[in-house]
């Protein structure tokens, strides 16, 4: 049970971070990056099964967000990145 | 001039978009490009003006996307269901608002931004600062010609209110007290709490323009016994063109609508609601209550890194505003014996806000050392990362030194010499 959910964390997580990839927005890249990774190593101790669930569905629902604001802001927004030296 | 092809693919690594995907896009990245040649700069510059305004956070648009596309019924029409959807899209982000300060949903108005200022009162005396946004000071202002008496208090070389003389301004008369809560210019963090104690106790409205102050510190408008609240959405990565008045009900603050017409918004504020625009200024809200401390913590981290870095770098760099009463991501720096117009002029890689303070300037005694306190204002946000500070920094010590070595005021303070000795002549 606590395999397979981890797992099923992990690959999450791995989906979140490649989708955050996608932003053609320096700024809201990086933002998204960091956020995901925090916000992942902050609840890595939580063991209520409860509040896991719920951890995760807020996860998904954050990955449907990031890949619709992915494409609407690659359809609209060409030449957006800022700063591109660092990237 | 660039290759074609090549720059299509060097954008389109850019952008993290395949090659292939552009070409139905070929024409307008065409024209792009051409645009973009005719420019010296090829990148747009880093944003670090946070003060002035915020880009709007993906997930505020992802909230408002439905309602400026498919629910686009007016909030107000009672008959039918596209009216129903977005009265309750408003009323969700009424709450959405009013959880963010603590406030009951009734007593949230929605404006169209920032600082929509209305009083009724029949007492004529109104306390402000001198160091309040431009708005209210027009504001002020205009009442002043209507017939009120406005005093404007000034504030102590920290930037803080003087408590003891706002307790001694207010008079029996006094109807209303306005006072923001973080300056958006130096960022200092006023006493709320205790001017709210200090009006409550005397019988006064307190106002207060929270716009760059909410969803950046936690504010609760009973524990700082808050009559009046502006809040702006474009400063806390929300939609522009939409803000909230917060009336407090209990005791009731009486103010007379700006705007009259429909009746709209307890007749406070006329005019169909946009509800896309509150659907953003809501989630906005509300993730700004969610992701509060994480920014604050990244706010502070970075801020600190910054003047860290300058401070060790350049000698002689003054923090205006007090350094412990402040908000961090507000950083507003004055760089002594530097010439102002140069310094603006190479401020073109990085979006900053600068401005010269000349309060201080005596042209009996020829003072010139507050002529040459040309400050600059970085501000730090959600969205800023390391790298950005510190290409920041890096530009601006350059930049610094590299004027001070052409300033010749340098050159006499390197030498020992005492600028308030010298004897300017005019001509």
């Amino acid at each position: 049970m606590a395999a397979s959910s981890g797992e099923h964390v992990l690959s999450l997580y791995r989906l979140l971070l490649k989708e955050s990839k996608k932003f053609p927005s320096y700024n809201y890249r990086t933002y998204a990056l960091r956020r995901v990774r925090d916000a992942f190593r902050e609840n890595r101790t939580v063991e209520d099964p409860k509040v896991v669930e719920e951890l995760l569905n807020r996860a998904r629902d954050s990955l449907a967000l990031i890949q619709r604001q992915v494409l609407v802001q690659k359809n609209i927004d060409v030449v957006t990145c800022g700063f591109c030296r660092v990237c | 001039v660039m290759n074609r092809t090549l720059s299509r693919k060097l954008l389109g690594s850019m952008c993290g978009i395949s090659s292939r995907r552009l070409s139905f896009a070929q024409s307008a990245v065409n024209t792009l490009i051409k645009s973009r040649e005719l420019e010296k700069d090829e990148l747009r510059p880093l944003y670090m003006d946070f003060q002035a305004t915020t880009p709007m956070d993906p997930r505020v648009l992802d909230a408002m996307l439905p309602y400026q596309v498919n629910y686009y019924g007016n909030p107000h029409s009672r008959t039918h269901a596209y009216g129903w959807e977005s009265e309750t899209a408003m009323e969700k982000a009424r709450k959405q608002v009013a959880d963010l300060i603590g406030a009951d949903p009734r007593e949230i108005v929605f404006t169209s931004g920032g600082v929509a200022r209305f009083y009724k009162a029949k007492k004529n005396h109104i306390i402000t600062t001198q160091t309040e946004h431009k708005c209210v000071l027009d504001s002020c202002r205009i009442l002043e010609a209507e017939g009120f008496e406005v005093t404007y208090l000034p504030v102590k070389n920290n930037g803080l209110i003087d408590l003891k003389q706002l307790q001694e301004t207010i008079r029996p008369d006094t109807s209303l007290v306005s006072i923001m809560t973080i300056n958006n210019e130096i960022g200092v963090k006023q006493p709320i709490k205790e001017i709210g104690h200090l009006c409550r106790s005397k019988n006064v409205f307190f106002h207060t323009d929270a716009a760059q102050a909410v969803g950046k510190i936690p504010i609760n408008v009973n524990d700082c016994k808050v009559d009046l609240m502006s809040i702006s959405g474009h400063k806390i990565y929300g939609p522009k063109g939409v803000g909230a008045l917060y009336v407090r009900r209990r005791p009731r603050v009486r103010i007379e609508p700006l705007q009259n017409g429909g009746g709209q918004e307890r007749g406070l504020r006329s005019g169909t609601v946009p509800t896309p625009l509150v659907v953003g200024l809501g989630a906005a809200c509300e993730i700004a209550q969610q992701e509060l401390e994480y920014d604050h913590k990244c706010v502070t981290v970075l801020a600190n890194r910054l003047v860290q870095k300058i401070v060790s770098e350049i000698p002689d760099v003054v923090m205006n505003g007090d350094p412990d009463q402040r908000y961090p991501g507000c950083v507003n720096l004055s760089f002594a014996y530097v010439e102002g117009e140069s310094l603006l002029m190479a401020l073109k890689d990085v979006a900053l806000s600068s401005g010269r303070s000349v309060k201080d300037y005596n042209y009996t005694t020829g003072d010139l050392m507050h002529m040459t306190f040309f400050f600059v204002r970085f501000g730090i946000g959600r969205f800023t990362t390391d790298e950005e500070v510190d290409y920041t920094v890096e530009k601006r010590i350059q930049q610094v030194k590299r004027l001070r070595e052409m300033s010749p005021l340098w050159e006499m303070v390197q030498e020992g010499i005492d600028l308030k000795s010298i004897k300017w002549t005019q001509h």
